[in-house]
């Protein structure tokens, strides 16, 4: 078991867990020293990994999934503890590596009780890798869970703001979610197998089965796209993702908007399309209604909020809903930019929170209309908000422009009306998020000083620095080189097209 | 011709970018500056040398044997590749307007640097100004040389970027942010109209079969579409939208594009505001360079536009409404600045006329020369010239008395010769005197446009006149007039400016002055096939005539202080505060995007979030609770309350029982 | 006479709702536990009645009863010990006054 690579991708975590709980209590050097230790293995782990696949890919495995494993995990159910990665997973593992190191360091002066936080942090790294490991439903549904409960805590006690009422909202909306997957998760293993003694929650059996009756698959599939799709922040569920991410700590917004929302995305093509194809084909339009309202709706909304977080939260609302309606496109190019905007939105995002937690830590206030001037104060901070903005506005050369037209251009390939209109209205919102980034750029970054007392504050320091340099360059790779990521994403949806044209 | 220069036409100015923007705040400003122009020399050298080897060598690679220059993409490398048939190249295309504008690019950065060396000694930030003007010209090489339309796309996005930080320099400033934020945002939108533009012809030429004469080259391919523009053409028989064909509405919507990068009505109002910019950058981008990306896009797509005449005659119309609009703006103008970017405007769409208007002769006389084309590429070619020599010159001005507005300036002429001199000379050259450079590329649009439709020509002769009226009244308010009493409260009297800022109005002035005389039918043309530019004599005298008129209406008015012109004025002030207020379109928009888009849209569905649908969440919590609540009063504790709803059930129990065994 | 089943039954009935109606009205625990007793002899009076009525020969339903008498016996007597500790603590032995037990 052992030695498989990917299980390794929750081993490390929970070793971190481990060695975070010898810590003192307020020894912020060993608990400094663990967390970036792992977290750096962890980083060099997924960039191996990505290594490690393109070669295997080059060298012609033409597998569905490599570095399987799969060990028993409860019998009489039939549980698998079972991994494997495609191009996709691998870059997700990339994606949130990247974020937990980054998060690590913008959540250097954690307070109060360091260890603790740490150690939910840790527990959600688990849930992430985990999930994006598994190919056995249950186990996936298992770590979704082990990623979601964390963030309970992690808002309630280190939050700001109204943090008992957002954490509990988001909790419970996110349960509610988690129900009507569990309900469609059920559903599909009932179905998973014509032979009712070989039931199966393993991915790529049931696919291959492909035993789920048309009628069923409706009903599963509403099930499941809706669980995945609260946690993906789709119209009308998405109300959790601004308090929850007004109130949380910066390191856990990152995580959250970078990765946790990835989850949904992730689960509504690997599971709701993936196996249950006919139904996908025959409901797309419901949801791409409700995606396409998410789009243009979250836009809208965070044209008129003042406080940074909410912006970015409605921001992300909008972003997600473009990656929901990318996957909902059904073809392999809109499918494609959907992924690219998950790890833009991803790293974006997450840089957009550790600049606001940064600036929120020294100036006390995420309002914008008592800031100003902050390119002046602090430049360094100034200049990276502004990178934040200009990828989240489509900037050629950074990674929201390539995902983003890649969206476009994939969901025009439909030649009707009705997916014609949705996608023109899903472009309006390149306009309506230059005039919301550059709305607060300019209040925010841009102008005069507006409060004497912020000319005291001091520029980024070292760990800031790190964490944010991190997600800059990785924003501009993927703007600058977007081929090969291209490519590794296209690859990986062959047999999720295959699925697709097969009940076409 | 290898790989090596064209390469470093992009490598050069994006690596300076990275130096100055990155390193910049470590270097002292005389390193930073320096570097920037030594890397902009060598970048002109190097453009000089690509334009040279193309127009001259007569390499058969540029040239054929029966003299038709040719277009060739000198690299091209795949980017992203959406399909197999929307791949997204980088490339590198060379052809005659390419080669042209590479040398106009540069010369102006050139000009710029230099310029800025003496203009911005005392700004702070100077290392980010060079840091950013680098961004803007590796940005637009990029954009001329692009190979297809997403290329160009792309760069078209950063030109645009490159404009909202140059425009927002001065970021202290709140109308500076403002100024850069509308140039941004409504760039963006006709940016919206073009992308939808490109999404249209992509689809239906990617649809094309493969072995079909679109052959299996990449949709966005501009060589591949403008070679077979009727195969374009047919590839969208049959598909309509409200009426029109796809292709013309794709066309029109890429089109729009042009229209918000080049100010054409009524995606103008960015650019009078983006005077708020460093003058320079105003001479740079939204004179010479960026602005005119509109009409380099419609050359650059000119067949596929030709093959849909409803595309050319949308293209005229705006121009020739937007050339009038702007002109009769720029009469009324206090701000001199604001007087010059009207005055972009207005040429501008002369150019867009110009190249809209020739579409009869390109379904009239196939296969011959398109004057209105080449009169455009001509015309874009001097106008941004003379109109980067008035800028940097109103550049001097403004250093000199420190206020945009001629209420300030007058009687100039003693203090400052040099600029007056160059000034002159750019006013003569954008009024159309002979033999001053305009006066050639005006002729032959006006030429062009007569050729086409006698009242178009009659329209833009009109034009022509406002045209020489506004900027000789602008003259005259500046260096005539009357001296103002202020220069001798400030104690230090107006002076022509540092070499770094007159050498560039003097070199601007020369070519300005002998520009005219360049055959330059012989090297840019539609069809590659040189072109003797014949002086049309009737149409010479024509517009001679009119501009000299109007210079001396404009003598008349303000050589001299005078009460005539507020008589004028007062004959029709509503008219003249029309005019002055750019009739109203900046407050039009302004009633639509904060009352209407941001007050009623933008609020209405953020109080619909935080109410209706985070009310519904937060009912359903509180239904929940009031229901688990009352459920809890059940729990009373009292013993004999359980006893009787025990007993009551017992009771209810056995009464089902009951009903339904018997 | 013939006695028939009724004849004991009907007793056994209304002491078991007049049980029930003391032990829903009255107020003093002490009035609650006589009630509850009532319930009871009513319950273990059935045992006996339908123990020699419809199964003469065997005889579980006395045993049962007997049984049932000693419990409640040993129950009255827990019931009295808590009762009269209750009075300790609120000074009466008023039903209303333990509501606090819900939790």
């Amino acid at each position: 078991m052992f030695s498989n690579f990917l299980i390794w991708f929750v081993i490390v975590p929970i070793i971190m867990m481990a060695g975070l709980a010898c810590c003192g209590n307020s020894n912020m050097k060993a608990i400094r020293a663990v967390m970036v230790t792992c977290s750096t293995i962890l980083l060099a782990m997924a960039i191996y990994l990505v290594y490690d696949f393109l070669q295997l890919r080059a060298a012609g495995n033409t597998d569905e999934m490599l570095y399987t494993g799969s060990w028993m995990w409860y019998a009489p159910l039939n549980i698998h503890l079972a991994v494997g990665v495609d191009g996709i997973s691998v870059l997700m593992l990339l994606l949130s590596a990247i974020i937990v190191f980054a998060g690590t360091f913008a959540s250097w002066k954690i307070d109060p009780l360091p260890k603790n936080f740490f150690l939910w942090f840790a527990l959600l790294s688990t849930g992430v890798f985990g999930f994006f490991i598994s190919i056995d439903m249950f186990t996936m549904f298992m770590f979704y869970e082990v990623a979601l409960i964390p963030m309970y805590l992690l808002i309630g006690v280190w939050g700001t703001g109204r943090k008992e009422y957002s954490a509990m909202k988001l909790t419970l909306m996110l349960m509610g979610g988690s129900a009507f997957l569990m309900l469609g998760l059920l559903g599909i293993y009932w179905h998973s197998s014509a032979d009712s003694s070989a039931l199966t929650w393993n991915i790529l059996e049931i696919s291959k089965n492909g035993a789920i009756p048309a009628g069923w698959q409706n009903l599963l599939f509403c099930f499941t796209f809706v669980g995945f799709g609260v946690l993906g922040a789709m119209f009308p569920f998405h109300t959790w993702s601004p308090d929850g991410h007004a109130c949380a700590p910066t390191a856990v917004s990152m995580l959250h908007a970078g990765v946790l929302m990835k989850l949904g995305g992730y689960g509504c093509f690997r599971i709701a399309i993936y196996l249950l194809p006919a139904a996908a084909t025959e409901l797309a339009w419901i949801f791409i209604i409700l995606t396409g309202i998410s789009i243009v709706y979250g836009a809208f909304s965070a044209c008129v909020q003042t406080d940074l977080k909410y912006i970015n939260a409605y921001s992300s609302v909008s972003h997600c809903g473009m990656v929901l309606f990318a996957i909902l496109m059904l073809n392999r190019t809109a499918m494609t930019g959907g992924i690219l905007q998950m790890l833009s939105h991803g790293l974006m995002t997450a840089l957009f929170f550790a600049l606001i937690g940064m600036i929120y830590g020294r100036t006390h206030t995420r309002d914008i209309r008592e800031m100003g001037g902050m390119m002046k104060i602090m430049p360094y901070l100034g200049v990276c908000y502004m990178i934040a903005g200009f990828a989240s506005l489509g900037l050629p050369g950074l990674s929201g422009f390539v995902a983003e037209m890649t969206i476009f251009f994939g969901s025009f390939e439909h030649a009707d009306w009705f997916h014609r209109g949705f996608v023109i209205a899903a472009t309006t919102s390149i306009v309506i998020t230059a005039v919301y980034i550059l709305r607060v750029v300019g209040k925010l970054i841009l102008g005069p000083v507006q409060n004497e007392h912020h000319l005291q504050l001091t520029d980024a320091s070292w760990w800031e620095r790190l964490s944010t340099a991190t997600l800059i360059i990785c924003l501009a790779g993927i703007g600058f080189f977007p081929q090969w990521i291209n490519e590794t994403i296209q690859q990986s949806f062959t047999p999720i097209i295959n699925a697709l044209n097969s009940v076409m | 011709m290898g790989n090596t220069l064209p390469i470093l036409v992009l490598a050069i100015p994006f690596v300076m970018f990275l130096i100055l923007g990155l390193g910049g705040v470590k270097m002292g400003r005389k390193l930073a500056g320096t570097l920037g122009i030594l890397a902009n020399g060598a970048l002109a050298v190097v453009a000089y040398i690509i334009a040279f080897t193309y127009f001259f060598s007569g390499d058969p690679a540029f040239i054929d044997a029966e003299g038709v220059r040719q277009q060739l993409e000198v690299f091209d490398v795949t980017w992203l590749a959406f399909t197999d048939r929307l791949v997204v190249n980088i490339g590198f295309i060379l052809d005659p307007i390419a080669a042209m504008m590479l040398v106009v690019i540069t010369t102006i950065s050139f000009m710029v640097h230099l310029y800025s060396w003496g203009y911005m000694e005392h700004e702070p930030g100077f290392q980010r100004y060079y840091a950013f003007l680098s961004l803007f010209t590796f940005s637009m090489l990029g954009l001329v040389v692009a190979t297809n339309i997403f290329q160009m796309y792309i760069f078209w996005e950063l030109v645009g970027v490159s404009s909202y930080l140059l425009i927002g320099f001065f970021y202290k400033l709140p109308s500076a942010v403002a100024a850069s934020k509308k140039a941004f945002i409504v760039t963006r939108f006709a940016d919206l109209f073009m992308l939808i533009g490109i999404l249209v012809l992509s689809y239906y030429v990617a649809q094309t079969p493969a072995d079909g004469p679109l052959g299996t080259a990449s949709a966005f391919n501009f060589s591949m579409l403008n070679a077979n523009a009727q195969s374009v053409l047919a590839s969208t028989a049959g598909a309509t939208f409200l009426g029109g064909s796809v292709l013309t509405w794709a066309m029109v919507l890429i089109f729009a594009g042009g229209m918000g990068k080049s100010a054409m009505m009524p995606l103008h109002i960015w650019l009078p505001d983006a005077m708020e910019g460093p003058t320079p950058v105003s001479a740079l981008i939204h004179a010479a360079t960026m602005v005119v990306a509109g009409v380099y896009l419609v050359a650059r797509f000119f067949p596929v536009f030709g093959v849909v005449p409803n595309s050319m005659v949308f293209i005229t119309v705006v121009g020739a409404i937007t050339a009038f609009y702007a002109a009769v703006v720029a009469c009324a103008q206090i701000d001199i600045k604001r007087v010059l970017a009207f005055s972009t405007i207005s040429q501008i769409a002369f150019m867009m006329v110009a190249l809209g208007c020739s579409y009869n002769q390109l379904v009239v006389h196939e296969g011959h020369t398109v004057l209105g084309y080449m009169s455009g590429m001509f015309h874009l070619f001097t106008h941004a010239m003379f109109k980067a020599l008035l800028f940097l010159g109103a550049g001097c001005l403004i250093h000199a008395v420190h206020s945009n507005n001629y209420t300030e300036m007058g009687g100039l002429r003693k203090y400052m010769p040099i600029c007056h001199i160059t000034f002159l000379i750019g006013c003569l050259a954008i009024a159309g005197i002979w033999p001053f450079s305009g006066f050639f590329s005006k002729d032959e649009m006006i030429t062009a446009m007569f050729n086409c439709n006698s009242f178009l020509g009659w329209w833009m002769t009109m034009v022509a006149g406002l045209t020489a009226f506004y900027m000789f009244r602008l003259y005259y308010l500046i260096f005539w007039w009357e001296e103002n009493p202020k220069y001798k409260e400030h104690g230090h009297k107006p002076h022509d400016a540092s070499w770094q800022m007159s050498l560039p109005l003097i070199i601007l002035a020369a070519v300005s002055c002998v520009a005219g005389f360049i055959p330059f039918g012989e090297y840019v043309t539609f069809d590659g096939k040189p072109y003797t530019i014949h002086i049309q004599t009737s149409v010479a005298v024509r517009s001679l005539v009119v501009a000299l008129l109007a210079i001396g209406l404009a003598t008349l008015m303000y050589a001299k202080k005078n009460p005539l012109p507020e008589k004028v004025k007062n004959f029709w002030p509503a008219l003249w505060t029309a005019a002055h207020r750019r009739f109203y379109w900046d407050e039009i928009y302004q009633f639509v995007t904060h009352r209407v888009i941001f007050n009623i849209i933008c609020r209405s569905i953020a109080w619909f979030d935080r109410h209706i649908i985070d009310g519904t969440m937060n009912a359903l919590a509180a239904v929940t609770q009031w229901t688990s609540l009352k459920i809890r009063g059940l729990q009373s504790g009292c013993v004999q309350a359980y006893v009787i709803w025990y007993f009551l059930g017992a009771v209810a129990l056995a009464a089902i029982t009951w009903v339904c065994l018997l | 006479m013939n006695l028939t089943m009724l004849c004991y039954l009907v007793p056994s009935l209304i002491m078991f709702a007049a049980g029930v109606y003391g032990f829903c009205t009255r107020k003093n625990m002490i009035a609650l536990l006589i009630s509850l007793e009532l319930m009871l002899n009513a319950a273990d009076l059935n045992f006996v009645v339908f123990n020699r009525f419809l199964f003469p020969g065997s005889m579980e339903g006395m045993f049962f009863t007997i049984f049932a008498i000693a419990i409640a016996a040993a129950e009255t007597a827990v019931a009295i010990a808590i009762i009269i500790n209750i009075y300790r603590e609120v000074k009466n032995t008023d039903i209303n006054s333990v509501k606090q037990m819900k939790f």
